[in-house]
């Protein structure tokens, strides 16, 4: 099938970017959409143009380096999908496909769709780990954990820190991928001892960087790992309860 | 071993520093909603006393100054909730702009091609909705509560108050819009604030979004029914 | 030269414990003062900076990536392996040890091998403490399923998301230290040269990928955990990035290569779908558990898969070793598919796959057992392909997917320049011939949490009161100025090629002649062909943009010029190793019934290649391999 994209390039921070035009020509329904950028990039060399810079490493939608805006949607159009995953089945002869960084004051563009989500992992830095000095670490098995919780900490711990979620934001907004991390470690036994500076520090870190949480949803139907608001919800609820709790109490229950 | 805990220091009352937090702000702007909500309520199912007629609600308008019996001084009670009101408005006022400063701040490119999936109509004209909203109640109570709305006015009588005002066709049109568009920010809103204190259990999750529909339309119909009762001559004087 | 690889004396059960008792210690108050270099922040580089971090060193990591979370161990599906025997199987660390000694075919050390099942368990303990959500019981305690090459349940795991898991581990525990300000991180900071002073190495060379400014560090000790080299192939399971450079770079620079032949080709692969694929995804060994390999008995069937009955369906593993069926390892298991697909009986459009059947799994375990054991790498099947595999049986091939070889490294995992410490994949030590599944992420972690910490150590306490060479000397500043050549060279040719076409010719040269079957004059074929190609390269490959600003060309122009060189490595080791032993199958060296046929009497040592220069035949040097407690013998899986 024959396509046109509408890139967005833009040659470094300081350039003000626009939107460019290329064909691209004899694309096959079995590639996926990062081997159609590749094959347009090859193209563009040949032409003497400067290959589009997008960020992608594993093509197996796990590592989280790809993601750009496919006409108007993070990721593209397939639910649960990262950008990699997208395969060109999706599209027929003839369709412009509109390509864009993400746009957020907390992912400062690098080049053409290339953005700097640094910012995520300034948020882990401050809390969004437990901690535990290697070789410390009492026999696995000593603390079991009720199948259903590790099930759904896993759902958390799923994300993939692409950044779809401030992306599809439409205030920028970090909140679903910092519930993510947060609840992951706060719903394990092993996380409670730093829950709650867990959750003050890491939302005290976020927002130097995100916009606030309204509760669009936007970020939850973007993510292509599906984790839910739900986690938002235990996010909030901690965070005010951090500010208050009595943390000298904090190896009671409850 | 360099052992680390994260840290954050406290700078003020444990309160204010939640204030200075996004997630606080939502906090108290979903408490807050909580009490706009009741307040919509009561003061919608309060109002429908005027199908009953101008004793009824005129009685009612009479009782609410007697609010607390004989246990506290005439209308100190009435005071004490309206100041609550206000405060409640004022914050969730200012946590809402505020927000919205920052929100814009935090995405100051727009997209060229956007198509939401989840975000609609109501969550995303919170605040524009809110601001009309905000300038509607200002006009109400100018219109019938301190009777410096135009319309022939007399403390104390909120039935020929009600129908005085809404006998003009523009002011009952500008009653109807400001409350849809209050139906609209609730049907967001009363989802929202759930959310926003997390207040989240598989067992009723579904039942959060029916709540907020539940509350948009009661208070919604229940208070453009008003208006139309008046044009329609369905209520009137004499 | 002659390689001492340091092992302890003593029974096989009490040398790490008694080595460590003898390293030397460095004092709490004096670790600040020793400047450690990272390069590469996976599994076993975020361990190892996390760890020396806690620990009070100071610590610079650095990676290519724009977070250390990005690394490719996390796409590490499967599990780890651990000798808890938490199931009563009969399981123990020796029985983990002597797997994974006759798992690579009996090309690996067995002290170093030794040592990696000990620490294994103490791998899962530190994972679980933390926030690893491995997959439990309805008890709460840790639930294990089987892998390829074993027959105990010794694989923990954590859905199909268990190298992503444990990497968030490592990355969260490197992230901590960050914030703490012990460790400096890099990012966007790639390695293009080691630097070597006094025959010790003193620092590296770095470009900021963003600015592209080329910087030098310099420390007491550089350890070097940059992964393997399977996109010498072009096409393999690896992340785009993946390259050889770092390791490449210091063997330019005097580390020797140890077996680089050993490369392992995966058995479950959705197999290529036309020419512009990029990369080859793998799916899980695992699924072998529950899904039978099969194709039809006769060649050229062009008939849908239902429609072939089931006595004209060849399930070609469970009759050729039915002990292991479905789950022998994975270089008899990929070679056996390139059998039946050689003979004309490969499936789907372009005959190059073989089936991989859940429908008797469904039939005996129900649609949600599959679904919940499987359900995202169904879902991720069927996104690639189109077709759902609940339905029609999945298409698989091999595909590289990972390199035993590696720079050659000691007992202390210590390259043969001195201070210059190697881990993770990017070294050789742990799995012979052949990998284990699920061994991978636990060979990460142990050298990462549990060897490096100490063995650095014994090597920084000697330099107790020296100061890290500056960065102004000599060395640092004609490395930098070499890596700043090679970067104008290569965006001053202009030529008319992209880097991605050389890359790919230089892919299917591997692939045809250095893959599963190898034979001398297909290596010799390649070893003509390699040479021409990367001059090709130096003269006409066009790399556009400049230095200043993220150039992802001239990245992978830089990694594909040090993948010319080390296939030409592989291929000559390749061509050396006379027998056929694990991932390395020469068709020279087969038995009666075309199993691998190892020449122990010749080849039961590690070839270990040296830099000679450009242009120059490699030396090589030997270590033996002496087995104690293994007994050698071909390996059955019938």
């Amino acid at each position: 099938m024959d396509l046109t994209l509408r890139v967005w390039r833009q040659s470094g921070p300081g350039d003000k970017g626009r939107f460019e035009e290329y064909p691209a020509k004899g694309i096959d329904e079995h590639m996926s959409f990062l081997e159609m950028l590749d094959i347009v990039n090859e193209r563009l060399t040949l032409e003497g143009i400067e290959p589009i810079a997008f960020d992608h490493d594993c093509r197996e939608g796990i590592c989280g380096t790809c993601g750009v805006m496919v006409d108007g949607r993070p990721h593209g159009p397939w639910e649960g999908t990262a950008t990699c995953q997208l395969h060109m089945r999706a599209y027929s002869d003839g369709d412009t496909i509109t390509i864009e960084p993400w746009r957020a004051k907390g992912f400062p563009a690098i080049k053409d769709l290339v953005v700097d989500r640094r910012a995520f992992d300034r948020i882990i830095e401050s809390g969004g780990f437990i901690s535990v000095a290697a070789g410390s670490a009492p026999d696995a098995n000593n603390t079991p954990i009720p199948q259903e919780a590790a099930e759904f900490a896993m759902d958390a711990a799923a994300c993939i820190g692409c950044g779809a979620c401030v992306a599809a934001c439409p205030n920028g907004a970090a909140q679903l991928f910092v519930a993510a991390k947060y609840s992951h470690l706060s719903l394990l036994p092993q996380g409670q001892p730093e829950r709650w500076t867990r959750a003050e520090s890491m939302v005290d870190t976020m927002e130097l960087y995100f916009g606030s949480c309204s509760n669009h949803g936007e970020c939850e139907a973007a993510c292509p790992k599906n984790i839910s608001l739900d986690f938002i919800a235990l996010l909030n609820r901690d965070y005010l309860r951090s500010k208050w709790r009595n943390r000298r109490l904090a190896g009671q229950k409850g | 071993m360099t052992t680390t805990r994260p840290t954050v220091k406290r700078r003020r009352l444990w309160f204010l520093e939640f204030y200075r937090s996004a997630v606080g702000k939502k906090w108290v702007m979903a408490v807050t909603g909580i009490i706009l909500i009741g307040y919509l309520l009561a003061h919608m199912v309060g109002n429908l006393k005027m199908y009953l007629g101008p004793e009824s609600i005129n009685a009612y308008g009479e009782s609410l100054r007697d609010l607390g019996g004989h246990l506290v001084p005439r209308t100190h009670l009435l005071w004490i909730m309206r100041i609550g009101l206000v405060a409640a408005t004022a914050l969730h006022l200012h946590a809402a702009i505020t927000l919205t400063f920052l929100n814009w701040r935090s995405r100051p490119a727009r997209y060229d091609e956007r198509h939401y999936a989840a975000a609609n109509y109501a969550s995303r004209t919170m605040i524009y909705g809110g601001v009309i909203v905000a300038a509607f109640v200002v006009f109400h109570l100018m219109d019938l509560t301190w009777g410096s709305g135009g319309a022939e006015f007399a403390r104390g009588l909120p039935y020929e108050n009600i129908v005085h005002s809404f006998e003009r066709l523009p002011v009952a049109l500008f009653y109807i819009v400001a409350n849809l568009l209050l139906g609209v920010h609730l049907y967001h809103g009363a989802w929202s604030m759930f959310q926003s204190i997390g207040l989240n259990h598989p067992r009723f999750n579904q039942w959060r979004r029916w709540f907020a529909y539940g509350i948009a339309a009661v208070i919604t119909i229940g208070n453009v029914s008003f208006p139309i009762a008046v044009q329609a001559g369905i209520v009137h004087l004499g | 030269m002659q390689l001492d690889a340091k092992i302890p004396a003593g029974p096989i059960q009490d040398k790490w414990s008694n080595y460590r008792f003898d390293l030397k210690l460095v004092a709490p108050h004096n670790r600040r003062k020793f400047e450690v270099i990272v390069v590469g922040t996976g599994l076993a580089g975020a361990a190892a900076a996390a760890t020396m971090g806690a620990a009070g060193y100071h610590v610079k990591a650095f990676t290519y990536h724009d977070s250390t979370r990005r690394a490719h161990s996390i796409a590490a599906q499967g599990g780890i392996n651990a000798a808890k025997d938490y199931h009563g199987e009969g399981d123990s660390i020796y029985r983990l040890f002597y797997d994974t000694v006759k798992g690579g075919d009996y090309r690996s050390r067995e002290a170093n091998v030794y040592r990696l099942a000990e620490v294994s368990n103490a791998i899962i303990d530190q994972c679980v403490a933390q926030g690893v959500p491995f997959a439990r019981e309805y008890g709460g305690l840790l639930h294990n399923r089987s892998f390829g090459g074993a027959q105990v349940s010794r694989t923990f795991y954590a859905r199909g998301q268990t190298g992503q898991q444990l990497l968030l581990g490592s990355y969260q525990a490197l992230a901590k230290e960050v914030g703490a300000g012990t460790v400096e991180l890099h990012t966007h900071a790639e390695m293009l040269d080691l630097v070597v002073v006094d025959g010790r190495a003193a620092g590296i060379v770095v470009r900021d990928m963003e600015t592209g400014e080329i910087r030098t560090h310099s420390a007491h000790a550089v350890i070097l955990a940059t992964g393997g080299y399977s996109n010498a192939y072009y096409l393999s399971t690896n992340a785009m990035a993946c390259n050889g450079t770092a390791a490449w770079r210091a063997h330019r620079k005097g580390a020797l290569f140890a077996n680089p032949s050993f490369t392992q080709i995966h058995p479950t692969c959705i197999p290529a779908s036309d020419e512009s694929q990029s990369k080859l995804t793998l799916m899980s060994e695992s699924l072998r558990n529950d899904g039978r390999i099969w194709v039809s008995k006769a060649a050229g069937d062009g008939r849908a898969p239902g429609d072939i009955p089931e006595d004209e369906r060849d399930y070609y593993l469970e009759r050729r070793y039915p002990a292991f069926g479905n789950l022998t390892p994975r270089d008899v298991a990929s070679r056996a598919a390139k059998v039946v697909v050689d003979e004309g009986k490969g499936v789907g459009p372009l005959r190059n796959g073989v089936y991989l059947d859940f429908a008797e799994a469904i039939g005996r375990l129900g649609k949600d057992v599959i679904e919940a054991r499987y359900g995202n790498l169904f879902e991720m099947y069927e996104r690639i392909t189109g077709d759902d595999p609940y339905r029609t049986p999945m298409r698989i091939y091999p595909a590289p997917h990972y390199t035993m070889g590696g720079l050659w490294v000691d007992y202390d995992l210590m390259s043969t320049i001195p201070g210059l410490f190697v881990a993770g994949e990017a070294n050789f030590s742990d799995h012979g011939a052949n990998r284990l599944g699920a061994s991978a992420l636990m060979q990460g972690l142990a050298d990462g949490y549990f060897v490096l910490p100490y063995t650095v150590a014994g090597y920084l306490a000697g330099m107790l009161g020296e100061r890290p060479v500056p960065t102004d000397h000599p060395e640092f500043e004609k490395a930098a100025a070499e890596t700043r050549d090679r970067l104008a060279r290569l965006l001053a040719t202009n030529g008319s090629r992209t880097v991605d076409w050389f890359h790919r010719e230089l892919g299917k040269i591997m692939i045809e002649h250095c893959g599963m079957a190898r034979s001398e004059e297909g290596l010799r074929r390649a070893l003509a062909e390699i040479p021409p190609l990367r001059e090709e390269f130096h003269r006409d490959v066009r790399v556009l943009g400049d230095n200043e600003s993220l150039n992802q060309s001239l990245e992978k122009a830089g990694r594909v010029v040090d993948f010319f060189e080390l296939a030409e490595l592989m291929c000559r080791d390749a061509l050396y190793r006379e027998e056929s032993c694990g991932g390395h199958f020469r068709v020279e060296h087969q038995t009666p019934e075309g199993e691998a046929l190892r020449n122990d009497e010749d080849f039961s040592h590690v070839a270990a290649w040296g830099w000679e220069g450009e242009g120059a035949e490699p030396s090589l040097t030997k270590e033996e391999l002496e087995f104690e407690y293994v007994e050698l013998a071909q390996r059955s899986y019938k």
